[in-house]
Parts: C-alpha cells; sequence; structure tokens
C-alpha cells in the first residue's frame, strides 16, 4: 500500500477479549497478512482513514495475558512495544479489555500504560457486562486507571466511532506510573536507562526482566545488563512476583470502587453446554461428530467448486493455446504455467472450508473444551491437548498446522507435534489418491456395506494418522529436555461466531495459499516443462530421424506423433533422471516414469498427477483425468507385458505418498519454525525411509 | 496442607500458597492470587485436566499444576 501512514495504532489485549473482532470492524476488508520481520507470526494489519483526513495503519498484536510472554505469538507483543526501531512500534496503543472479566484483563493493561506510549483502554464486551449485571462506573475507572476509555460492543459496532475519533485526539501520557515498581529495582532501572538512553523507567525495568527475550539487542548488550542486574541484586522471579502482586492489589482496590455487583459465577448455559462438551461419552461422542462433518464437507462440498474451477482453467488454456501463435511460447504457457497454476487454484475450495470450520471452531470457544477434552489422550504419545488443533488442520494442509503450533508453550511437545503432523493426510494428496484408486481398485461393495474405493481412501487417512502417534511415541522416549512441561488455558465462554470473522478468516487463508504454495508449484510447472522438452544428448536432438528410421511405415499418422513425443520424453532430462533413480525404486514397482514424477513431486505432491498428464499427454490433446487415467491402465509393464498398474503398484504408490515429505513448502515451514535445518533434514529423512519401507513391504504383499 | 488438585467437584477453597515459584508467577498472572477463592467446575473423562472458576472465569490446567496451589477450605 503506497499511503503514506501518520500514526501507527496497535491493538494489544487478552486472548478472546474480542480484539480480532474490533479489528476487522476498524479496517474491514482493508486488512492484509504478512510476516513480522524475521519471525513467521502472522501479522495483521490494515489501513483506516481518519476523520482528520490522516491515514492510521492499526496492527493486531498477538493476544497475550501479560508483557511477560510464555509462548512464541506473545513474544511479539513485547518486541513491537519495546523496540523503538521497529516497523511496527505504535504511536498509540488500544489496550481491548473484557468488560465482564475485568480484575485479570486490567494486569496486561496497567503493564502496558506504565511503558509511556499513548494509551486508550476499549472497554469491550459491555452487552455481556450488563447481561451479568455488571455496573461499571466508567468515569471514576478512567480517573482511577489514568487512562481515556472508550466502552465497545465489538459484536454490534458500538463505540467503534468514538474509538477512531479517539485517534483524532491528542492523548496524554501520565507523568507518574501506575505501580510503583522503581522500589524494586531503583539502581539496575536507573542504570539500564542511562545506558540504554530510554524513554521511559518501566521500559529500563523491561530490559531487566527480560533481557533473554528481547530478540534486539545484540549479545554484548545483554550481557551488560546482566553485569547491571548481578552488582545490583535483580532478581527475575520474585520482583515479577512482588510486581504482579501489588499491581493485583491496586486493580483489586479499584474495581472494588468502581464496579457494583459483581457476580463471581459463570452463566449456567455455559456450564450446561459444558457439561455435554466435557462428558466422558457425549464428549467424545461431539467431537467425533465434528471432525466427521467437517471431513465430509471438506470433500463433498467442495466438489462441484473444484469441478467448476477445473473445467474453468480447461477452457481457460484452450483458448490460449488457440489464441497464442503455436510454438514454445504457447507449449510453455499452456503446458507449463497454466496446468500448474491448475494445481494450486483447485484446492481453494477446500482450503476454505476447512479454515472456516475451524474458525467457527475457535469463535464459538469449542476448541480449547476440544483441547481439554484429549489433553490426556495425547500425553502418552508425547502430546499435549494443544496438537489437536495443528494434527486436525494438518489434514487441509501442513503449513498453516505447523504455524498453528505456536500455541504449544512447550518446546518438546511443540517440536514433536510439528514433527508428526505432515503424516496428516493432506489435501494435495487427495488428487493422488483419487487418481490412483480409480486406476486400481474396482468400485465394488466390500463386506455388503462398505464401497471398496471409499474404504481404501479411509485407510489411508487412518494410516497417516497412525503414523503420526506411533512416530511422536518414538520421539517422545529418544527426546530429552530440561523444560517442564506445563498446562494452563482459558477455557472462554460460549459465544455464537460471528460470520464476518469467518469469512475474514476463509478469505485471508486461501489467498495465504494460493501466493505462498503458487509460488512454489509454478516454479516447478516450468522447471519440470523444461525438463521434459530438452535433452541432455544427440538421442533427443536427432529423435525425428532415429524415429523416422525405425518407424517408416508410420511417417505422416497420429501414432507416428506419439511415438516420437514418447522417444523424446524417454530421452529428455528429465528422463535421465528417471533412468537415473530406476533401479533404487525397481523394488517398489516403480519405473522411470513414476520416477520422473516422483522426483518432481518432491516440490509438491499434487504435482504428480500434473506430471502424469505431463509424460503421457505430449500430444494428446486433453489433460484431464479420465484420460490420464485411461493413458495410465493402458501402460504396460516392458518386461512382463501385462498393464504396468496392478492393484499393488498403485497401492504401493499410495502408501509412499501417504508417508512421504514431498513438499518444499512443509520443509521451508519447518526450517523457520525450527529456527535450522536439523530438524527439517531429520524429518525429511525419516519420512522418506518410513515411506520407502512401507511402500516396498506393501508391494511385496500384494504382488 | 491441601492442594487444589484434591478438591472435589463444585467444592470450593481459598488459595493459599504455591509450592511452585516458577509457576507460581504464571498463576498469578492468570488470577491465582492468595487469598482468591476458587472452585471446582470440570473434571475431565480420565481425571485430567481439571478446569476451576478463578477470577470470574473458567482455568484449565493439568493435575500437575494444580497440585502446586495450596488451599484451605
Amino acid at each position: 500500500m503506497a499511503n503514506k501512514v501518520d500514526l501507527k495504532i496497535s491493538l494489544v489485549g487478552n486472548p478472546n477479549s474480542g480484539k480480532t473482532t474490533l479489528f476487522n470492524l476498524l479496517t474491514g476488508l482493508n486488512q492484509r497478512t504478512g510476516n513480522f520481520p524475521g519471525v513467521t507470526v502472522d501479522k495483521k494489519s490494515g489501513n483506516l482513514k481518519l476523520d482528520n483526513g490522516q491515514v492510521a495503519e492499526v496492527t493486531d498484536l498477538p493476544g497475550t495475558y501479560s508483557i511477560y510472554p510464555k509462548t512464541l505469538d506473545e513474544r511479539i507483543v513485547l518486541d513491537v512495544l519495546l523496540n523503538t526501531e521497529h516497523a511496527q512500534h505504535p504511536d498509540v496503543i488500544v489496550v481491548v479489555a473484557d468488560a465482564s472479566n475485568l480484575k485479570r484483563n486490567l494486569l496486561l493493561f496497567t503493564q502496558i500504560r506504565d511503558l509511556g506510549i499513548p494509551c486508550i483502554l476499549a472497554l469491550n464486551m459491555m452487552d455481556v457486562a450488563l447481561r451479568r449485571n455488571l455496573k461499571i462506573d466508567i468515569r471514576g475507572l478512567s480517573i482511577d486507571l489514568g487512562v481515556k476509555i472508550i466502552p465497545t460492543n465489538s459484536r454490534s459496532g458500538d463505540g467503534v466511532e468514538s474509538l477512531k475519533k479517539a485517534f483524532t485526539q491528542k492523548l496524554l501520557v501520565p507523568k507518574k506510573p501506575f505501580y510503583d515498581f522503581e522500589k524494586l529495582a531503583v539502581e539496575s532501572t536507573k542504570s539500564i536507562k542511562a545506558k540504554f538512553n530510554l524513554e521511559s523507567d518501566y521500559k529500563a525495568y523491561q530490559f531487566a526482566q527480560q533481557s533473554k527475550r528481547l530478540s534486539f539487542l545484540s549479545e554484548s548488550e545483554r550481557e551488560s545488563i546482566e553485569e547491571i542486574k548481578e552488582e545490583n541484586g535483580f532478581y527475575q522471579i520474585p520482583t515479577q512476583t512482588q510486581e504482579t502482586l501489588g499491581r493485583y492489589a491496586q486493580i483489586f482496590d479499584i474495581t472494588e470502587k468502581n464496579v457494583k455487583s459483581q457476580s463471581e459465577t459463570s452463566s449456567v448455559i455455559n456450564q450446561k453446554i459444558d457439561y455435554f462438551t466435557t462428558h466422558k461419552f457425549f464428549g467424545y461422542a461431539i467431537f467425533l461428530a465434528i471432525l466427521t462433518l467437517i471431513f465430509q464437507a471438506v470433500f463433498a462440498w467442495s466438489e462441484g467448486a473444484m469441478d467448476g474451477i477445473e473445467s474453468g482453467i480447461g477452457w481457460f488454456g484452450n483458448w490460449v493455446s488457440q489464441t497464442l501463435p503455436e510454438g514454445v511460447l504457447n507449449d510453455l504457457v499452456t503446458d507449463g504455467i497454466i496446468a500448474g497454476l491448475a494445481g494450486v487454484l483447485v484446492f481453494i475450495p477446500q482450503i476454505a472450508i476447512l479454515f472456516g470450520f475451524i474458525a467457527l471452531l475457535e469463535e464459538s470457544g469449542y476448541m480449547s473444551r476440544a483441547v481439554f477434552l484429549m489433553d490426556k489422550l495425547m500425553k502418552p504419545f508425547g502430546l499435549s491437548g494443544k496438537s489437536v488443533v495443528p494434527l486436525v488442520s494438518g489434514m487441509a494442509c501442513a503449513i498453516p498446522a505447523i504455524m498453528a503450533t505456536r500455541t504449544i508453550e512447550n518446546w518438546k511437545d511443540r517440536l514433536i507435534t510439528i514433527f508428526v503432523t505432515p503424516f496428516m493426510s493432506c489435501s494435495a494428496r487427495l488428487p493422488v489418491y483419487t487418481l490412483l484408486i480409480a486406476l486400481v481398485t474396482p468400485d465394488e461393495q466390500f463386506l455388503g456395506i462398505f464401497n471398496l474405493q471409499g474404504f481404501v481412501l479411509t485407510a489411508l487417512y487412518l494410516l497417516g494418522f497412525i503414523a503420526a502417534i506411533l512416530s511422536a511415541w518414538a520421539l517422545k522416549i529418544i527426546l530429552k529436555t530440561k523444560e517442564r512441561s506445563y498446562f494452563i488455558m482459558e477455557l472462554p465462554s460460549y459465544k455464537l461466531p460471528k460470520l464476518k470473522n469467518v469469512g475474514l478468516t476463509m478469505f485471508e487463508k486461501s489467498k495465504t495459499f494460493v501466493i505462498e504454495a503458487g509460488k512454489v508449484i509454478l516454479a516447478i510447472s516450468i522447471i519440470l516443462w523444461v525438463l521434459a522438452s530438452y535433452g541432455f544428448n544427440d538421442n533427443f536432438k536427432n529423435a525425428e530421424r532415429i524415429v523416422t528410421e525405425e518407424h517408416q511405415e508410420l511417417v505422416g499418422t497420429e501414432e507416428f506423433e506419439v511415438k516420437l513425443n514418447a522417444y523424446k520424453l524417454e530421452h529428455s532430462m528429465a528422463g535421465s533422471f528417471g533412468k537415473l533413480i530406476e533401479p533404487a525404486i525397481a523394488p517398489l514397482g516403480y519405473d522411470w516414469k513414476i520416477g520422473i514424477a516422483l522426483i518432481t513431486s518432491f516440490a509438491a505432491r499434487e504435482v504428480f498427477v500434473g506430471t502424469m498428464s505431463t509424460i503421457y499427454s505430449i500430444g494428446a490433446a486433453d489433460d484431464d483425468e479420465a484420460t490420464i487415467k485411461e493413458m495410465l491402465s493402458r501402460e504396460v509393464n516392458s518386461k512382463t507385458g501385462e498393464a504396468l498398474y496392478t492393484p499393488a503398484l498403485g497401492l504401493s504408490l499410495m502408501v509412499f505418498y501417504a508417508f512421504a515429505m514431498q513438499c518444499i513448502s512443509t520443509v521451508a515451514i519447518v526450517y523457520r519454525e525450527t529456527k535450522g535445518w536439523r530438524w527439517p533434514i531429520i524429518q525429511m529423512v525419516y519420512m522418506t525411509v518410513v515411506a520407502y519401507l512401507a511402500a516396498w513391504v506393501t508391494f511385496q504383499i500384494f504382488n | 496442607m491441601k492442594n487444589l488438585s484434591q478438591l472435589k467437584l463444585k467444592e470450593k477453597a481459598i488459595i493459599k500458597g504455591f509450592t511452585d515459584e516458577v509457576l507460581s508467577v504464571k498463576l498469578m498472572e492468570m488470577g491465582c492470587l492468595p487469598g482468591t477463592q476458587v472452585s471446582m467446575q470440570l473434571i475431565a473423562p480420565f481425571g485430567d485436566p481439571i478446569a476451576i472458576e478463578v477470577a470470574g472465569y473458567q482455568l484449565s490446567l493439568r493435575k500437575q499444576e494444580a497440585s502446586s496451589i495450596l488451599i484451605e477450605d
């Protein structure tokens, strides 16, 4: 966005305080998801035009309970607020607080207030507070806290206009901090403030408290802070305990004075819903039913849309190939670029539906109940209840799923979850499964009730889940850690999901997927096209002459074209690579053509189908799945003279794809999330070995 | 002294202190302060984790963490 930004605003608040809903109200569709520099935490920001003509950039910071972060996401808040050089360092902070749960929400507010950055307190969820018979004296609260307060209701949108107006006014920063933290560390605060030339005392105090967590400090700066702390006898934990107790004591006095008729019990409806969602029978039944519904929806509801996208792109491809002059450019655009793009765009319906469901579950408050319910069952396998969300998301795509592991505080639990999530059968495996199942599994009933094709598909998904669980268990035994695992999580009260938020999530996630995955797949498609269209040796150059000599009787017929193209492919660069690895994959029943597909689909699994159609269809015009299927079923094993695609080969290939780490984007995201090459490499080697062995065993059993 | 993991469903108690310093800071930030009333709200099907009501909201934690919170009826 080229607009000049006059004012930078950060939204800060507890999780479940309605902060993101408020952000959506402020920015609407005028928002974008990016990354914070250097880390992969999603940064959501958007521009807002103010009444006085100024443009404000609003950033939605991750939800946190305090300025002392527990998770990686929460650490961003600290970095943005304490580092004045940070691109998102705000001119104004809006602290969003849940009015119905004021005490706990005010802890974060009082910490932020003391940083000395102009602040507004948005007292959100006023409707819930009213329903709970809480009478809040906003004027009194405003005076006692020393801040401008705007009551808001992010569900109805009340108060948003007043908030926008407040951005145009001059905000005063109170001279005296809310809590007198200085008495806890007079000397350390003073020395650090002088050394780093800081504008606020609380910032200096935070430097002392969190020197190890502040990513923008250099190693020598950290050391000098450590020295100052040692000289003055500053100990983090006891000081932080004192500070928290002191802040809460003041908050209790203030809420006592300004909030009347507090009822401390949660609503009766909430308790009734909890009775069922965490029940030892109904709880699991509900969870299973929701998973089944999601699963069904992702596959059944998306069918029409996916067919539409496919035929739309097919039509577009035909139009382009007829419009562009024939030649290399035409081939590159239609066989390389458009074919590659089709592979990405076709997944949009599935990705959107899955993220729609996940957003619904999170918005409604159900997700944390699922975590609560599953924690004990996941623990023996080295996973935590919080691993449930990534594992379920992994059925759509491992990339956002691995990013979702950031809510897991414990490093070992998180690493194990990252490691095993790619085993969950993602939507990219689906086209591979669909093609191969249709090819080798008869469409008939099995045990009277199951459709055999559906049964094989379900078995493949189960296989992925079992591999994930067993690998997690193995890792739990191997990995040693000093860090203690703990589990402290709010169970938010149930809410009716706001459809606008769900819609925005679906839109944002689909957009990110198309852009991120699209780049990789597009590049690979072009490379593949080049590899298949050019050769290393003279055989490729002289293909036409050699084939003419061999099949003189066919010259001029269509069959000659097919023979020529097959010969060219065999002697192209791609063919040479395929032949190179043929000895290694022969025990699994694969030939060099499958070898090419294995190599190219290392970038992304769904490329398999595209590659197979490129390999078999150079010459043929149509490349929809029915014809690929026909071409594959006609393929003959050169040694036995029988059909190459036997059930044994098909199953072996499917098992290989179920286990192998055939996704360069996942490798990249694991590299970023684990900050190094060690884990992505171990993961890739491990998954490939498991895939190879499992495919070999499958082939031997069924052959 | 009793700890929070021994509380039965719907029982109430007052937080008296903590046995684990590092954990106590995190718990206090979440509103589990000495002198605050807590009540047992939910116990997950296999006995763990649990959910308590504290400071006007529901907080879930594992028994292991709950046992570091000392309580008095």
